[in-house]
């Protein structure tokens, strides 16, 4: 789960971690009255969207002006000025898609003095099986482009978690990031304070570039990008309640509620599948039959008729959809739960489209004596090769 | 012999009495598995309604279980919030065999577990896996029983449906398999490629090895590293792999917590090709996993 900006630098300051003065806004009243609440003489107004590269990125409407989705203002006419141009209209940056996102907030805050800028994150490290922290010197950059490029400049350490943070973790990074003097102490309490945030809000993901050194020397998290871990949401509902559903996909939004894993893609073929992985697989088999996958949607372990429909309704919310690939190998799923709940679903929701189901596993004789018997036109097949045959073959059957 | 489990192996059940715990518990011993516990704290002492497993004592502890059934293996299928304290419950009475099926369990918990793991008694499938199985000797998880054949075949696997096919086409194919291992999809897990590879390349009853990954990590480069480093040395079966993902898009996370292409690193090209230069023959479909498997072992 994502939040916003503004959000995450909430959070700093509930761990005394620097970041700067500002105040949210939804409205320009509202950001004209942060401003005012700031010293000036320079104000940062930043579009908050779940989507990076915003300085860089371009407003659809001719009505925004020409600047992107970070502008600096120099008066508080400015912030008013800059404030109309944004709200309401659509920010379109490398991570949004030609789509882009309509910016319906606002975050102004007091402008920095900017030294030097430097790039911190955190996240779970896989090979480590650890917190890691990856620093470098080249902040307010890509830091993709800045590892393929300069390998040598991007420097990672983890915590070992039996031991939890020492200073000499923050000194480590504190010298990576070239820093001298008071600016070592300062960031040895910094990243103190970062590791515990995370750990204490099961973070998945932490990202602050730019971290920069300010002209009077001092470190200020001028970002913030957070991500956090959705398994772990059940013990923070302080951070449930940051998150933003008009960020996200309404279908996927949908298919949360059931707990159905339902990604949406552009292809013709809806799948149904249990598992993650045989999701991916029948994504891929469907592409090796010449078509496209319109979605991925794993219904887990512990599916229910409910969910079964609510899948299915989900599948056909998507125009694009002229088939439906069922593929279900039943393990903790028993293909009996799956096969009436995909027989009521088909009869309540008069589904149109070719619908073809495979079933394997535990209780498959059950489950196909239920779709047999249904009365319903659905096609079964008997392996995978065979249902991503059939299906592409019905579709195109259909023109 | 095959590896992990066999039929000597003694299998506890923690969160017995729950509804997943009863469900599989059953198939199971249904199976021939060596179902000498459950464990429930509160619960010791009582019995479950259901006949079949009416016999099965219930302990409060994992250390009593052990002390009292000398159980050399622990299934676990409790509840995510709670499953971390589960795992390390077994560790601390030294069960050498955790399997933990939990979904969903916080990578936060998975990394104190994994510190946990370090040094200890025991070795832990998973979590977010199908289980261990050794066909006709003994069954650990979820996996269907009935699509096995006992044969030579040892299968590994990130993903626990795709272990499934992996089984049935190895069946189908007439091969069978020595043992499945489904090691889980979370980005932080007890047990990693390589080890299961190992275990396989050192036992006798296995004569070749399917090895299905996905995309997110580089647990299959490692592995792929692995299998040419011990082929150098002399050590080589003949090995089929999938990759689950080709079609996925970058940063978007497919299901698993491990699923996923961030930072141009762990998209399924690189594995393919890693996997390509180590000698692993790559099925092109997931249809395809017994038949690729085949023709390697007709060559």
């Amino acid at each position: 789960m994502n939040i916003h900006e503004y959000q995450a630098k909430d959070l700093y300051r509930q761990y005394g971690i620097p970041t700067t003065k500002g105040y949210a806004a939804f409205t320009v009243d509202e950001a004209v009255e942060g401003a005012k609440k700031l010293p000036g003489p320079v104000w940062v107004v930043k579009s908050q969207i779940h989507a990076g590269g915003r300085g860089k990125g371009t407003f659809k409407e001719a009505a925004a002006g020409t600047a992107g989705g970070v502008r600096l203002a120099k008066s508080i006419d400015e912030v008013k000025m800059f404030a109309k141009q944004m709200l309401g209209n659509t920010l379109v940056t490398i991570q949004t898609g030609d789509a882009g996102r309509v910016v319906k907030r606002l975050y102004v805050e007091d402008g920095s003095a900017i030294a030097r800028e430097l790039y911190l994150s955190a996240l779970v490290d896989r090979a480590t099986s650890r917190i890691a922290f990856i620093v470098s010197t080249e902040g307010g950059m890509d830091i993709e482009k800045v590892a393929h490029d300069t390998p040598q400049k991007i420097h990672t350490f983890s915590i070992d978690p039996a031991s939890g943070y020492f200073p000499y973790h923050g000194r480590k990074i504190a010298f990576a990031l070239g820093l001298t003097g008071a600016q070592v102490n300062q960031c040895v309490a910094m990243v103190g304070n970062i590791y515990k945030m995370f750990v204490d809000k099961d973070m998945s993901l932490l990202e602050i570039n730019p971290l920069v050194v300010t002209k009077d020397g001092n470190l200020i998290c001028l970002d913030g990008k957070m991500d956090f871990d959705g398994n772990a949401l059940f013990r923070h509902k302080d951070i449930v309640e940051l998150r933003d559903l008009e960020e996200e996909d309404p279908a996927e939004v949908e298919a949360s509620k059931y707990d159905l894993n339902y990604i949406k893609l552009d292809g013709q073929i809806g799948c149904m599948v249990n598992g993650a992985g045989l999701a991916m697989a029948s994504m891929d088999i469907i592409k090796l039959y010449g078509m496209e996958p319109a979605n991925f949607l794993d219904v887990g372990g512990g599916a229910t008729k409910e969910k079964v429909a609510a899948a299915f309704k989900i599948i056909l919310s998507d125009k694009n959809v002229k088939g439906i690939l069922v593929n279900i190998f039943g393990g903790i799923m028993r293909c009996d739960i799956i096969a009436e709940g995909v027989v009521a679903a088909a009869r309540d929701m008069a589904i149109k489209v070719p619908l073809v189901v495979r079933l394997e596993g535990t209780n498959v004789d059950l489950g196909k004596k239920i779709l047999s018997e249904s009365g319903l036109k659905i096609v079964p097949a008997d392996n995978l090769a065979d249902a991503a045959k059939k299906i592409t073959d019905e579709v195109r059957k259909l023109g | 012999m095959a590896i992990l489990v066999d039929r000597t192996t003694k299998v506890i059940c923690q969160g017995f009495t729950g509804s997943q715990g009863l469900f599989h518990s059953k198939a199971a011993k249904a199976y021939g598995t060596q179902l000498v516990g459950g464990v429930t704290p509160g619960k010791g002492g009582t019995k479950v309604a259901d006949p079949e497993l009416a016999m099965v004592p219930i302990y409060d502890s994992v250390a009593e279980a052990k002390a009292m059934t000398g159980a050399t293996a622990s299934s676990i299928y409790v509840p995510p919030p709670f499953a971390a304290d589960a795992i390390l419950e077994a560790i601390d009475a030294e069960i050498p065999l955790i399997i933990c099926i939990t979904e969903g369990i916080p990578v936060m918990d998975m990394v104190r577990v994994k510190r946990a793991l370090a040094g200890s008694w025991s070795r832990l499938i998973g979590p977010n896996c199908p289980g261990v199985l050794t066909p006709n000797q003994c069954k650990i998880g979820i996996m269907p029983g009935n699509i096995f054949k006992a044969g030579n075949v040892g299968i590994v696997s990130r993903s626990g449906t795709l272990t499934y096919e992996a089984v049935k086409q190895t069946s189908d194919a007439g091969l069978g398999q020595s043992t499945a291992v489904g090691i889980g999809g979370d980005p932080v897990k007890g047990t990693e490629f390589i080890d299961v590879l190992e275990m396989f390349l050192a036992d006798p009853e296995t004569h070749s090895i399917i090895m299905i990954g996905e995309i997110g990590g580089a647990a299959e480069e490692d592995a792929a590293e692995f299998i040419k480093r011990e082929a150098a040395k002399g050590r080589k079966k003949p090995m089929a792999g999938f990759i689950a993902g080709v079609t996925a898009p970058p940063g978007r996370r497919m299901g698993h917590a491990g699923a996923i292409i961030s930072g141009g690193k762990g998209g399924a090209e690189d594995k393919l090709e890693a996997m390509r230069s180590a000698g692993i023959a790559i099925a092109d479909s997931p249809a395809s996993l017994g038949t690729t498997l085949a023709k390697v072992l007709a060559r």
